[in-house]
């Protein structure tokens, strides 16, 4: 997973910082050509901020989101479920890992960016502050959500810096096996016993809201927007994701035999697009701005574990030890 | 775990004793890496997070390997419902692993001593007569290698570390449950007929090797033991007494598996 299509708007920078037009153009011009931007480049103000931004938010994602399916490891029924899961939920936090290093490279230490998520300055993917009640989450999470995941990251693996490429295109290979073992629970529930059934489908209803609000509502396609694309930091727009994503999966929900809780979710015949009831964006902002059902608790834990740790990371560090920026 | 399916014969003398070497370990091994994995999201660092997240995983994995030793050549259940269908009384873990994580320095030194003492019986039992056991030790070894590793290298650390507080809190950790430690070498019964056959040792023996190889280690790290003479070994787990924690962790563990044992999830 995890990191989801929609990076919650701010207000905008302080001071705005005017780049060479010169510096500009050959970058804009290199960002065309297709060639990756690195750490010591130069790079526009404005595209290093929503870098940072935007893979600081997708590791958090990481590790927050390893908190609802962590909750099911050691209730996991069985060796194999339980192993695969303690691997996948492992793989997230790696994430976690890879993706703070890259942002580091930017500039931004990962102590800073962990700070600021549990000051609650830095968001993370919304769909974590829904909670994981029962095993079919599991399966929900795991097969759904890691497939939205994957269409978002696969698009902005081709962006145009360099770090988070690499880093993107490592984390969607693993992701896919993510959505392997998703897959499997899910269909082991979906062909199983009446009770199992029911479990999933109960999940299938409760998440599909989230799973809507994923990719984020459709963008204003404003300046700033058409700028973000063109300089590759926004690979695509939130409505083609969501598009994307529902026809790949729709149609594997429903041969399972499964419904959706939309009564107007359907394909257009003339323009190919699905079509969809309102997906409460009302909600989705209220989830954002911290009134979610799990945000207090998500970060909670994620506070405890920091202050708990303080003591281990306090001895860790060398009194001679210099700052070191990790290489991309 | 790639285990030969033939069953190899064992003599009637051994199996009872066979039988109650193999469920310890695999119980060990299970709960132990059961604890490891509620640090999953929770570590001190991502990295530390992500090292007991494979140490946890190994451990399953063993476990894993000693139930399907003692389903293929023993008569016991198939692993899943072995492992997930027991009453508490008929687990033969040592309650050190019962133990909850608390905090870092008690799973820690916890696991360091747990796989200091999982490398010992892994080395020994990799020459093991029973050869099926022999072969299943070998592979473990390679991975617990790891696990030693990695513990050396953390309690080194803190046990060097210019912080006096990180040093106090190793030092309090070590001390709190190296009796619990020392139960993890409850004589089993029948180990005798084990060690004379050369299936397995006593306990004693590893208990002896262990203490050289914890001191070792310690050596150097400005952490020690307490006086092994001195300290209370903690039996009772390999007979099926246990601490007041490993039955909520049973009752967690089985949850999703005892909505429908026979169904396949």
């Amino acid at each position: 997973m995890y990191g989801g299509g929609y990076i919650p708007k701010e207000e905008a920078p302080k001071a705005v910082v005017n780049d060479d037009p010169k510096m500009l153009a050959a970058f804009e011009e290199r960002v065309t050509r297709g060639e990756k931007v690195e750490p010591r480049d130069w790079m526009p103000t404005e595209y290093r901020r929503q870098l940072i931004r935007m893979i600081e938010q997708h590791a958090h994602s990481e590790i927050i989101g390893a908190l609802p399916e962590g909750t099911w490891i050691t209730r996991a029924p069985g060796f194999r479920r339980k192993l695969a899961l303690m691997a996948k939920v492992q793989d997230e936090v790696g994430h976690a890992q890879l993706l703070y290093s890259a942002a580091e490279t930017l500039g931004k230490s990962r102590e800073a960016m962990i700070n600021d998520l549990i000051n609650g300055k830095s968001k993370y993917s919304n769909v974590f502050n829904y909670p994981a009640k029962t095993w079919a989450d599991v399966a929900v999470i795991g097969f759904l959500i890691d497939a939205a995941a994957i269409v978002n990251q696969v698009a902005n693996s081709k962006g145009s810096y360099g770090p988070y490429c690499r880093a993107l295109e490592r984390i969607c290979y693993e992701e896919s096996f993510h959505l392997k073992q998703g897959h499997s629970v899910f269909v082991y529930l979906a062909t199983g016993t009446p009770l199992q059934r029911s479990m999933l489908q109960d999940a299938l209803n409760r998440w599909w809201k989230p799973i809507m609000h994923f990719f984020g509502p459709s963008d204003e396609m404003s300046e700033h927007t058409l700028t973000l694309m063109k300089w590759k930091v926004k690979m695509a727009t939130n409505d083609d994701m969501r598009q994307q994503f529902l026809s790949l999966y729709v149609p594997k929900i429903q041969e399972l035999g499964l419904s959706l809780p939309d009564a107007e979710l359907r394909k257009d015949t003339d323009s190919g697009k699905w079509l969809f009831g309102d997906p409460d964006w009302a909600e989705f902002f209220a989830v954002i701005r911290g009134n979610g059902p799990c945000n207090a608790e998500r970060l909670a834990v994620r506070k405890a574990a920091e202050v708990n740790g303080a003591w281990v990371r306090k001895a860790l560090q060398q009194p001679d030890a210099r700052y070191v920026t990790p290489l991309a | 775990m790639n285990i030969p399916h033939k069953s190899v014969p064992i003599a009637d003398l051994h199996r009872e004793p066979l039988r109650q070497l193999l469920t310890a370990l695999a119980d060990d091994h299970l709960i132990l890496g059961h604890r490891h994995s509620e640090w999953t999201g929770l570590g001190p660092i991502l990295e530390e997070d992500i090292a007991f997240s494979s140490i946890a995983q190994d451990q399953m994995g063993h476990a894993l390997g000693f139930y399907t030793l003692l389903h293929e050549h023993l008569g016991a259940p198939d692993p899943d419902i072995h492992a997930f269908t027991r009453q508490e009384a008929e687990f033969s873990c040592c309650q050190l692993v019962e133990w909850p994580i608390g905090d870092y320095d008690f799973s820690l030194t916890r696991h360091l001593f747990f796989d200091l003492a999982a490398g010992l019986r892994m080395e020994t039992l990799s020459l093991s007569s029973f050869t099926p056991l022999a072969q299943l030790a070998t592979k473990i070894r390679g991975e617990v290698k790891y696990h030693i590793f990695h513990a050396k290298t953390m309690v080194g650390q803190l046990g060097n570390s210019s912080d006096e507080t990180a040093k106090a809190r190793m030092q309090t950790a070590i001390n709190r449950q190296f009796g619990l430690a020392l139960g993890m070498f409850e004589p089993r019964l029948g180990e005798q007929i084990l060690d004379d056959a050369h299936i397995a040792p006593i306990e004693s023996k590893w208990r002896e090797r262990w203490l050289e190889a914890l001191n070792a280690v310690l050596d150097g790290t400005g952490l020690q033991i307490p006086d092994p003479d001195r300290i209370e070994p903690v039996f009772g787990g390999r007979n099926g007494y246990h601490t007041e924690y490993l039955q909520p962790l049973l009752h967690e563990m089985t949850e999703v598996f005892r909505l429908d044992p026979q169904a396949e999830w």
